[in-house]
């Protein structure tokens, strides 16, 4: 067992977990922040995306222990005083989604996607989404979301 | 009505959203209970071997392991075979436990469980399982399957075939091709898909030794089916004992229907262990042991008059079930498909005959069309082969063809009657849209200066809304069809609808409160829409072939209609004035001509609970059930065109521009029904271009991750431009047909005919899919 302490959506949490244990269960059965999915155990999918210091990663594809002293935003740590982010809301007006699965990486990756580059085009937001699979939509409503979202804030 | 008319018909945004978007949603692999246990299967890693033995001491010798079961164990507590729930004549059934006991069939057949602690701890055990097998030769192949030398799967289904089936008049469509002026051929390949809802299958049974009750959480697309399939036919629970509880599921396309072997084994670990026990696929499970679909081989003739109206249509084709019968598979490739080849056209005489083969494959059923989209794909591809034989425009060819507007209801030579239809309407609208005739000449434009632009068009027709359950149960299924719906009005008047259909993405919490906010001129935020717990509603047979609106929401329809006429017993009563003379408009039941007479429904709803003052011998309460039996099914149908360009020096396929017009009847929600258009049409997109399931000869599962099997992503495709023209159906009180799989099933004939049409001037003709750079550059090579 090894001693874990990672900021996540602004509290900080210590545990002690088995070395193997993936940031993904951690926060998923440590600490019940069920929002973050498992689509895949290849890394594929992006269900399990979060921002690592603010950076999309797939949390299947690290250890909770990589991600000691760093801190976390899951989709639970998105909203603000009880009002939804501004690309939540843009997923919810442009129908961004259908089954939901897929939804808290993709508005995570979306929400990088414009931190990088407020302007993106629709090519470079569908680049940006390449790492986050929905099988529901066909991406076309959660482009338009993301663009949505980006227009809105400038 | 004014308020409440934008109600139906409105693309208002869904109710269920918020929690799904906060990362608040409820799926099977959230639900946590204490003392959770979990389950991993050991699999077999060969398409086909016997079992010799199982040793599992090293295993159970692992600290916090539980158990470790085996075929065996299952066999000696007397555990039932899955059960098949379509029967055809002459069908062959071999038995099918949910722990292969004598022999693995597939790569992925699941041989023993281990039940443990953690799933790091049983995830270690079960590579400690100690399984002799003794590698016997496999099957994969669809069409060798028939060869003498095959590999038999099953000693009761000689020569592999599972069921010989036919439709259609056979000595009527032979004559056809004999009077016919022109005949054209193909050999039509519709490759095995594998269906990858996002959420990997997922299973939670709890069991109560203290009453004997389960509780199972299942990733279902219809819990009611799934408990009745489990209760009576697998383990013995009365479905007085057995709770199923299908909470937010990520998507299923079919795949999440059939009763797997899984959600039975971990409901017997329970009863076993008395401890909740809990089973999550890897995404490498669901590769190997999700229900596939598609993978027919077949050969197809069409038949054209000198006046190039097709006379016949002749099929034959062979359909890999996989090793063992999954819950609907024999349907899939018999009445879903062979009823629909005569497409959107009036075709005099079809016949068509379908084998279904074992394999050691993963099972294969129904999938995002099921049937449908093998048809259409068919049907399309041969109507613009008779074009390019005929050398006429593949629109002209369609419009000679189509099934007049007038001569609906149309009876088909393949046993459906189609509901309503207007294809030349649809077509029309989609030519105009997409501006065909600027496209040929765009194309004719590229031709000239050595570029493939190709425009393929597919006009298709669907079967939705299973179905009358008469005709259902003639054809062979051993379950009735309808839908059942509960309306409950609450003394405030808010209500909760609960509804046998279940919701995995398409939005039932939104659109059957809309169905409701209409008819009783309440808020859609005092409706609440229930579904997926066997607990809460009364049945269900659940949600598929697009039957949520047509059956589902028409059983709340009936139910609303059943309270709206008690409030307004009740309404009358209190205004002193008569039943027949009071209107329900905008939530308030007012006099006839005296719109200040009123009672609100609220008001109403109290009284029914009140009952201080009710009308005699009408008794208290406001809740309704409904089972809706529809009395045919619906077809939906439409005209989707592709733009695309092909590199010749590459093989590389461009898609330019996509128009999709459909007609689903009356909509509910033109923002839902758009989006599951878009889902669908990435489907079948990736069916022509890029998805394909591949097993070696060895029936080793080659495309058995996300690295080899393509899901296609955001930027393999485009935006979409959609809309649609309205035929209501006379099928239901709400005009709907179902909205859930046009888009699959249009696109991959649409793009195929892009492709073969932007390579026609180098002489291809047919390439089978997916339509990879390598297949195209070999085409064009001529190799
Ligand atoms: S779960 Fe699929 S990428 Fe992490
Ligand atoms: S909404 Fe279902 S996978 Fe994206």
């Amino acid at each position: 067992m090894t001693s874990v302490t990672v900021t996540v959506n602004g509290a900080s949490k210590t545990h002690q977990v088995e070395p193997r244990l993936l940031l993904v269960h951690y926060l998923r059965e440590t600490l019940s922040l069920t929002g973050t999915h498992v689509g895949c155990d290849t890394g594929q999918c992006g269900a399990c995306t979060v921002l690592l210091d603010g950076a999309a990663v797939k949390s299947c594809s690290l250890f909770a222990v990589q991600a000691d002293g760093r801190s976390v935003t899951t989709i639970e740590g998105l909203a603000k005083d009880g009002k939804m982010h501004a690309m939540q809301d843009a997923f919810w007006q442009e129908h961004g989604l259908q089954c939901g699965f897929c939804t808290p990486g993709m508005i995570l990756s979306a929400c990088e996607i414009l931190e990088r580059n407020p302007r993106a085009s629709e090519a470079e937001i569908r680049t940006g989404l390449e790492g986050n699979l929905c099988r529901c939509t066909g991406y076309h409503n959660i482009v338009k979301a993301v663009q949505a979202a980006a227009q809105k804030a400038r | 009505m004014a308020e409440t008319q934008k109600i139906f018909g409105a693309s208002i945004k869904r109710k269920e959203d918020p929690r799904f978007l906060t990362g608040r949603g409820n799926f099977t692999d959230d639900v946590k209970l204490p003392g959770t246990t979990y389950a991993v299967f050991v699999r077999s890693p060969h398409a086909h071997a016997r079992i010799r033995s199982i040793d599992s001491s090293a295993a159970k010798a692992l600290k916090g392991v539980l158990a470790v079961f085996t075929g065996k164990d299952l066999a000696d507590a007397k555990v039932g075979s899955l059960p098949c729930g379509w029967l055809l004549p002459g069908i062959k059934v071999p038995p099918h436990l949910p722990l292969a006991a004598d022999k693995a069939r597939y790569m992925g057949d699941a041989v023993a469980v281990v039940i443990a602690e953690s799933p790091y701890i049983a995830k270690d055990a079960a590579e400690l399982v100690d399984v002799d097998y003794q590698v016997l030769q496999a099957i994969a192949d669809t069409e060798k399957s028939l060869l003498p030398a095959a590999a038999q799967v099953h000693d009761q289904a000689p020569g592999n075939v599972c069921f010989n089936w036919s439709i259609g008049d056979k000595a009527k469509t032979e004559a056809a091709f004999k009077s016919a002026a022109k005949v054209v051929k193909q050999r039509i390949v519709n490759q095995r898909l594998i269906p990858n809802a996002m959420e990997p299958r997922a299973s939670l049974a709890s069991a109560n030794p203290a009453t004997g009750d389960v509780t199972l959480w299942v990733t279902s697309q219809n819990p009611h089916v799934h408990r009745l399939l489990i209760g009576a036919f697998v383990l013995g629970i009365g479905e007085h004992k057995l709770r199923v509880i299908s909470p937010d599921v990520g998507g299923g396309f079919g795949s999440k229907i059939f009763v797997y072997p899984e959600e039975c084994v971990v409901t017997f670990a329970s009863r076993k262990l008395s401890r909740p026990v809990k089973w999550t696929a890897e995404r490498r499970e669901s590769f190997m042991a999700d229900a596939h679909g598609r993978d027919h081989v077949s050969d197809a003739e069409i038949a054209f008059d000198e006046n190039g109206k097709i006379v016949g249509l002749r099929v034959k084709t062979i359909a890999n079930l996989g090793a063992y019968l999954s819950t609907f598979a024999p349907l899939i490739p018999s009445y879903l498909y062979g009823t629909m080849l005569s497409g959107v056209y009036d075709i005099p005489s079809i016949y068509c005959e379908v084998t279904g083969v074992f394999t050691n494959t993963a099972p294969v059923d129904a999938y995002r069309g099921a049937g449908r989209p093998e048809a259409a794909f068919l049907v399309e591809r041969m109507v613009d082969l008779g074009a390019r034989a005929l050398d006429t425009d593949p629109v002209e060819l369609r419009r000679k063809n189509f099934i007049p507007k007038e001569k609906f209801p149309y009876q088909t030579a393949v046993a459906f009657v189609y509901d309503s239809g207007d294809h030349h309407g649809a077509l029309e609208k989609a030519l105009e849209i997409a501006d065909y005739r600027k496209l040929r000449e765009e194309q004719a434009q590229a031709r000239k200066n050595g570029r493939y632009l190709g425009i393929g068009v597919a006009t298709y027709v669907e079967v939705c809304g299973p179905a009358p359950s008469q005709a259902a149960g003639s054809l062979g299924a051993q379950a009735g069809l309808y839908e059942s719906a509960n309306v409950r009005v609450h003394p405030t008047g808010a209500v909760t609808v609960f509804t046998g259909s279940h919701s995995h993405g398409q939005g039932h919490e939104t659109t059957f409160a809309q169905v409701a906010a209409q008819e009783l001129g309440i808020p859609i935020e005092n409706i609440e829409v229930v579904h997926g717990d066997t607990a809460q509603i009364p049945f269900g047979m659940g949600t598929y072939g697009s039957r949520s609106a047509p059956v589902g929401a028409t059983a709340v329809y009936l139910s609303l209609q059943k309270i709206k006429e008690k409030a307004r017993k009740i309404a009358a009563h209190l205004l002193e004035a008569n039943e027949n003379d009071v209107v329900f408009e905008d939530g308030k039941l007012s006099v006839k001509g005296s719109p200040d007479r009123f009672k609100t429904f609220g008001d109403v709803a109290l009284m029914a609970y009140l009952a201080h003052n009710l009308p005699k011998g009408l008794e208290p309460g406001l809740e309704f059930n409904t089972f809706f039996d529809p009395p045919n099914f619906t077809f939906p149908f439409g005209t989707h065109i592709a733009v695309v360009e092909v590199e010749r020096d590459t093989g590389q396929i461009k898609l330019e521009r996509y128009v999709a017009v459909d007609d689903v009847g009356n909509v509910i929600n033109p923002m839902i029904v758009d989006g599951m258009v878009h889902g669908g049409i990435v489907q079948g997109v990736s069916q022509a271009l890029w998805e394909a399931a591949v097993y070696d000869e060895n029936g080793q599962l080659v495309t058995g991750s996300m690295m080899n099997y393509t899901i296609p992503r955001a930027d393999d495709v485009i935006s979409f431009e959609t809309a649609r023209t309205v035929t209501p159906t006379p099928v239901n009180p709400l005009g709907v047909k179902g909205a859930g799989e046009t888009g699959t099933i249009a696109s991959t004939a649409a793009i195929a005919n892009a492709v073969m049409d932007a390579l026609a001037p180098l002489g291809v003709k047919h390439i089978d899919m997916p339509l990879t750079p390598g297949r195209i550059w070999d085409a064009i090579k001529g190799r």
